[in-house]
């Protein structure tokens, strides 16, 4: 894997709200995507995945601000943006051209009363002026073609298509003008799990032949671990650790990392008990004190309710970073 | 399960609630064109389902989403009207209509919903909740001393301690994860001997889901309870129940012990369900990628002929096509309903 990155973020914060009733959904985030890979962030509920992936492409709505750090985008001829500081027509031609999003609940994203060809052609009319109506209808039919679909289906509204072929025609949508990187936030959380194997299988073979990086947001430690390159683990809007995904399915470091693995049951292999993890994940509101996670953690000591751990490498030589007081 | 409730279960007498042949069609709202052609439209969303739920045995239900296996809870609490069949509860039919016959119903077999946000009153306590579930199904007690016991009683045994906490929190004030405890609190209330739990954890986060599965499998346990676990989630059934059966296009099209079924799926289509499930050790093993199906279910108001698998099943056979399989019963009480398996004995069973 070329180790060249594609997108950087360093000290990340975004507040909800300001003032007294504000609270920090990001804290402190560094995170950075490499040319060709795909980078996994799981978390729970209220963990911030879903805000950093609309704080880096500047979707985040009122109340939310960014308060802190930067987000760079590398392009692949050479040259850096700094995405946080473009103006709104840079933004506009930036999206969608370099960086695409596949939201939450995209089974939802269509507008019912357009047909998939106008929703996608519409993409290419913002984005291609120059291009003919025969063109764009063309270009229609290859994305569709791209994520499976038949081509007879570009005519059909929304509500005729199942969720699964709402989800590629998302997936074609985003992949309309080849950009470098597709953020897809719980992407498949409202398929089946046949069709999100589909889905997912379609989207690897896609990911070989146009080679463009994924950040992949979901809750579903166990899918990441399988699709992705690389994962980063989010606990109370921190990132608690990143690694490879062979590495943090063979031997996680954080305790957190530890517990969410063993909150899926197994499909093969002995049968064993499970516990998941005591307690329950905390509210923006309340976040406890030193580290986020040591009222549930049963490794907790002296350090950890007090001082917050900083992300860093555990052992000298290894391509990981834990923050976690047992790792200091 | 002692040997006592082992030769119980041989006997057949710990069948607490039985299904039997239920089937559920809904009605399509008609248009002009099928006024005029004098066409009643029906949603086939349950077809002839058979299961047993057995005192202290946790039954999952796997199957994907519109496959019917909500239905089939929904038909179990009498929520619904049969179109066809029959429930019996300890062995004598039921069909509770309203009122006091329902709500004697109900007393045994209680629900618990998926979503734990909308299944409590947003603008009642605790207290509230559990006070009206002990009070209708007679089990407040007399007088304010021994209702505060039960409550406490009830909060204590979903691990909801100390009670006095809880009490009088409102359901914001919970997390998901209490809040579901809640739900199965006043589910208890009612002292069933019978559980349908409608995918209770899916809305949970995933941390503390286990945590719920556990209790339920402790209630099991402590309380002699009959579950229903309806899931679409293969391998929390494999952790939790008993027993598994697996459900496609308004039918069972598989069933058996957990073990057996997820380890060696027979049907075509439980073993595209293994074999799409997220795995881990998948990656680890640098298994090769093997084809699994493609396609969607079916539209249940016009199901295929014959079995509804066959459009996306990779072994059909010209039968599959035109005739409905029927249970083939293979070895340690597992059974599919698949043509593969005619005349057949358990070796085919095993991939």
């Amino acid at each position: 894997m070329t180790a060249e990155p594609i997108l950087t973020i360093s000290g990340l914060d975004v507040d909800y709200g300001t003032g007294a009733s504000g609270v920090r959904a990001l804290r402190n985030i560094d995170l950075t995507l490499h040319r060709g890979e795909v980078l996994g962030l799981a978390g729970e509920s209220g963990s911030g995945k879903s805000t950093l992936a609309y704080a880096v492409t500047r979707l985040l709505s009122p109340p939310g601000v960014i308060t802190g750090g930067d987000v760079h985008y590398h392009r692949p001829g050479g040259g850096t943006i700094d995405i946080l500081a473009l103006s709104p027509e840079q933004l506009r031609a930036f999206r969608w051209q370099e960086l695409s999003i596949v939201f939450q609940g995209a089974m939802n994203s269509l507008n019912p009363v357009h047909t998939v060809h106008s929703q996608l052609t519409d993409v290419l009319t913002a984005h291609r002026p120059g291009m003919r109506a025969a063109e764009r209808t063309a270009r229609a039919e290859e994305l569709l073609s791209l994520v499976g679909i038949s081509t007879d289906r570009l005519a059909a509204y929304p509500h005729q298509l199942s969720g699964g072929m709402r989800q590629r025609v998302m997936i074609a949508m985003a992949l309309a003008l080849e950009p470098e990187i597709v953020i897809m936030d719980e992407p498949t959380t409202a398929l089946d799990v046949v069709m999100q194997r589909q889905i997912l299988r379609t989207l690897v073979e896609l990911r070989e032949r146009l080679s463009f990086s994924v950040v992949f947001i979901t809750h579903d430690i166990s899918l990441l671990i399988e699709f992705s390159d690389r994962i980063a683990i989010m606990y109370g809007g921190r990132i608690v650790e990143q690694a490879g995904a062979t590495e943090i399915y063979r031997d996680p470091r954080h305790p957190y990392s530890e517990g969410l693995l063993h909150s899926f049951p197994a499909l093969h292999g002995p049968r064993r008990e499970l516990t998941g993890i005591p307690g329950s994940p905390p509210h923006l509101s309340a976040m406890p004190t030193g580290c986020a996670f040591h009222p549930r953690c049963a490794k907790a000591f002296e350090p950890c309710a007090t001082r917050v751990p900083v992300l860093a490498a555990p052992d000298a030589d290894q391509d990981r970073e834990v923050a976690c007081w047992l790792h200091r | 399960m002692t040997t006592e409730q082992a030769a119980d279960a041989r006997t057949g007498t710990d069948v607490v609630l039985e299904a039997r042949g239920v089937t559920k069609h809904f009605p399509v709202r008609r248009t002009a064109g099928d006024l005029l052609a004098r066409r009643h439209r029906t949603v086939h969303a349950v077809d002839d389902v058979s299961l047993e739920l057995r005192r202290g045995t946790v039954t999952a239900l796997v199957g994907e989403s519109g496959s019917g296996k909500s239905t089939v809870a929904r038909l179990l609490a009498q929520l619904y009207p049969l179109t066809a069949g029959e429930v019996e509860l300890g062995g004598t039919a039921v069909r509770a209509g309203r009122g006091r016959s329902f709500r004697r119903y109900v007393k045994q077999v209680q629900l618990i919903f998926q979503d734990p946000f909308a299944s409590l009153n947003p603008v009642h306590t605790v207290r509230y909740h559990l006070t009206r579930a002990l009070r209708i199904h007679g089990r407040a007690g007399s007088g304010d001393e021994e209702l505060e016991k039960n409550l406490a009683a009830l909060l204590e045994r979903v691990q909801l301690t100390p009670p006095r906490q809880f009490l009088d929190k409102f359901p914001h004030e919970l997390s998901g994860g209490q809040r579901q405890r809640v739900a199965i609190a006043r589910a208890l209330g009612a002292d069933p001997r019978v559980l349908l739990a409608d995918e209770p954890v899916s809305m949970l986060d995933v941390s503390i889901r286990l945590g719920v599965l556990n209790l339920l499998r402790d209630l099991k346990e402590r309380l002699h309870l009959a579950i229903l676990y309806i899931t679409h989630d293969i391998a929390s059934a494999r952790y939790f129940a008993d027993t598994t059966l697996v459900m496609y296009a308004g039918r069972i099209v598989e069933g058996g012990d957990s073990e057996t079924v997820t380890q060696y799926p027979a049907h075509p289509y439980t073993q595209l369900l293994i074999a799409s499930a997220p795995d881990p050790d998948r990656v680890a093993d640098a298994q090769a990628q093997e084809e699994t199906g493609s396609g969607e279910p079916p539209s249940l108001i016009d199901p295929p002929a014959g079995c509804r698998f066959h459009p996306r099943c990779p072994k059909a056979m010209e039968r599959c096509r035109t005739e409905l399989p029927p249970r083939f019963d293979l070895a340690d009480g597992r059974w599919a309903a698949c043509w593969l398996y005619d005349g057949a004995t358990a070796e085919g069973a095993a991939k």
